[in-house]
């Protein structure tokens, strides 16, 4: 069994027209279409979207946080520390 | 049959059609390949338990014998269901529900269309808001078709299977009997040779993405508009009414 | 509510040498302001376990919690409530889904999440190991157990981590009709035939008590709940939550006419509170440990899910692979 899970994706809704995108949280899809699909399931289960985006969790650029413990982390880093953004070798154990 | 009684029978049969997907999806809950999914699954059997409620409830309507949505749904034999034999066919694997629901949710969109412009207004309302739904499952489903198609060889092979199997099952979607030919003549009903050219046009663009073999017309199994179907309605039925009849007559 | 398994395995690990005293001194800080921890800022090792850990716990409960109500889908008695259950279930998957994301933001993958509940080796709420046999206890799961769910919820929604805390407004809100839903199928039992009422006044009796160990034991038992408390992980001691749950639920139950399956319950005119009996933490224990009666069953369940969905979750897989390799071309 493959260790990769189906990528991680951002989820941003607009609720009605008039209001920008939200960030709603993340859903994993194996392609495009199936994310919209599945953020469309998730989230708008009670009419809650007239429009959808999702984007590659790896895609997003952020800043840093205020925290000065930042000096650990580069700046423009992922947005979370998902095991999946980092490419592993399928034959390195124990991670 | 008078065109009323013509009517009745077939808002039933689609009524049919409908909480027979909705049980079969349903089972699908704990048991699918990925969360997401489950969720879809769940997702469309409740879309079809709505569209089963409007469409006994205008039955019931129509009867005028003040019957329920539930007494029509929980209170008739299976010789007396008019769904299709391929809606009751099991699940099998998730290729094989894929198939299944490609297969009739394509029928069903055609059909549904069809009805718009039904002078049957409460079926043509009904029909207006059940097609944006099939329009997403059908959506939902043919992507997965494609996926599985041409995934790999495993996923290939066997969603190939499931669309032979289920072939025979296929023809008695445009089989017209009496109740179909009085809709058409009478209530603007689909003209089921046109539905299955269309049918017939749109399977074929869709199996092509999915790199998946077309079946020859072979023998066509039917019989279940007529209330003949085959073993596996039995036990659904069972199932599906064992509250309401160890319980009769009451409240829940 | 979801902490239930933290205490069993007392392994002290070595401290972390990142949590200096002065971060450790900034973070709590930060937690006393009542600011919110986001998912790049710097947390004690601790935190960021034990977040994992309940998170997850909470997560696996709502996916396992499907299965005793799907259980009752394709017999729900009418129409109405078939849609009902469904919409209810699918709530569920989608309760476990957001949290399952929220917990992602810890750096842990949902697949090594879902591993370790396959295995056995995650913890899950111990009520779901408990059989759906009557139509009832649809009712009774509900009213009591989403009824339980909903107490520990509502002050989830002010924990310090800002994924959990915007998880939990998503779930309460949508928490609501749960209960309700519940509450109204026991009315209907309540005021039906005598065949009903008995239904309704066995599935209270059968659930009562494992709804009262949702909470967890006494926090006098356990190490973890000082500190979830100073980071506001855990906002009320479980002591606390149950017995405002009892105090909440008893005039329910009377209102329905049925009988609590509790010979000591009875309202303290000084205190304002229900008094109840001892619970059997004994039976608690035991199906934390794996012997209840479908500890079993549930995980075998999801593990045969997740087996014969392989094929379909590598051909997704493949298939998007396909598709990224003919763009590029």
């Amino acid at each position: 069994m493959s260790k990769q899970d189906w990528p991680l994706y951002e989820v941003f809704i607009r609720a009605r027209s008039g209001l920008s995108h939200r960030h709603f949280g993340s859903i994993h899809a194996a392609d495009e279409a199936m994310a919209l699909d599945h953020a469309r399931d998730l989230y708008t289960r009670r009419n809650e979207g007239v429009s959808i985006w999702v984007v590659r969790s790896t895609e997003i650029i952020a800043s840093d946080p205020a925290d000065s413990a930042s000096l650990f982390e580069p700046a423009a880093d992922k947005i979370y520390r998902h095991p999946t953004f980092y490419k592993i070798p399928d034959d390195v154990e124990n991670m | 049959m008078s065109k009323d009684q013509a009517l009745i029978a077939y808002v039933t049969r689609m009524g049919d059609n409908a909480i027979v997907m909705a049980q079969r999806l349903s089972e699908w809950v704990g048991h699918g390949p990925e969360l997401e999914e489950e969720m879809a699954m769940s997702n469309f059997a409740l879309d079809y338990v709505g569209q089963a409620r409007m469409f006994f409830s205008y039955a019931g309507e129509l009867d005028g014998k003040g019957r329920s949505e539930d007494a029509i749904c929980f209170l008739r034999d299976g010789w007396d269901y008019g769904n299709v034999l391929l809606v009751e066919q099991p699940n099998g694997d998730f290729g094989e529900t894929i198939a299944r629901l490609v297969l009739f949710e394509t029928f069903y969109g055609l059909q549904l269309e069809a009805l718009a412009t039904s002078p049957a207004t409460k079926l043509a309302e009904i029909a207006a808001r059940a097609i944006k739904e099939s329009t997403y499952h059908l959506h939902h489903a043919g992507n997965w078709l494609i996926r599985l198609g041409d995934g790999t060889d495993e996923s290939h092979r066997r969603v190939q299977n499931a669309i032979d199997r289920l072939w025979t099952y296929t023809g008695e979607l445009f089989e017209a009997d009496p109740v179909d030919q009085i809709m058409q003549s009478e209530w603007q009903g689909p003209d089921l040779t046109v539905l299955r050219e269309h049918w017939h046009r749109q399977i074929d663009e869709l199996l092509a993405k999915a790199t998946l073999q077309k079946p020859e017309d072979g023998w066509m199994d039917s019989g279940g508009k007529g209330g003949h179907h085959s073993e596996h309605l039995g036990y659904i039925l069972a199932e599906m009414q064992s509250m309401q009849r160890t319980y009769p007559g009451a409240n829940w | 509510m979801y902490t239930q398994g933290l205490d069993q395995k007392q392994k002290k690990s070595a401290a972390d040498p990142a949590d200096t005293p002065e971060r450790l001194a900034a973070f709590q800080a930060r937690i006393d302001a009542d600011e919110k921890i986001e998912p790049k800022d710097w947390m004690p090792s601790g935190y960021r376990k034990t977040l994992i850990r309940q998170m997850s716990q909470h997560a696996h409960s709502e996916i396992v919690g499907m299965l005793p109500e799907g259980n009752w889908i394709s017999r729900a008695p009418t129409l109405r409530r078939k849609a009902i259950l469904l919409a209810k279930v699918q709530d569920e998957a989608g309760h476990g889904l957001y949290i399952y994301g929220a917990t992602e933001t810890l750096g842990v993958s949902r697949d090594d999440l879902v591993a370790d509940l396959l295995s056995g080796k995650a913890k899950y709420s111990s009520i779901f190991n408990y059989p759906t046999v009557t139509w009832a206890d649809i009712g009774t799961i509900g009213w009591l157990v989403d009824g339980a769910a909903i107490m520990n919820q509502i002050p989830l929604c002010r924990c310090s981590y800002g994924p959990y805390a915007r998880a939990m407004v998503r779930v309460c809100k949508e928490e609501s009709f749960h209960q309700r839903q519940g509450y109204e199928i026991m009315l209907e039992l309540c005021r039906g035939t005598d065949e009903q009422k008995r239904m309704a006044q066995d599935a209270l009796e059968r659930w009562w008590w494992p709804a009262l160990m949702m909470f967890g034991p006494s926090d006098k038992t356990s190490e973890h709940s000082a500190q979830s408390m100073a980071w506001k992980i855990k906002r009320i001691s479980n002591d606390e939550l149950r017995q405002k749950f009892v105090d909440v639920t008893v005039p329910q139950a009377e209102y329905l006419g049925l009988r609590m399956p509790d010979e000591d319950l009875v309202f303290d005119q000084k205190t304002g509170h229900y008094r109840f009996g001892e619970i059997d933490w004994q039976e608690f224990w035991e199906v934390l440990k794996g012997n209840g009666k479908c500890n079993r069953e549930r995980l075998e369940t999801r593990n045969r899910a997740h087996d014969e969905g392989r094929w379909v979750r590598q051909a997704a897989r493949a298939y998007a692979e396909k598709q990224a390799a003919r763009q590029a071309a």
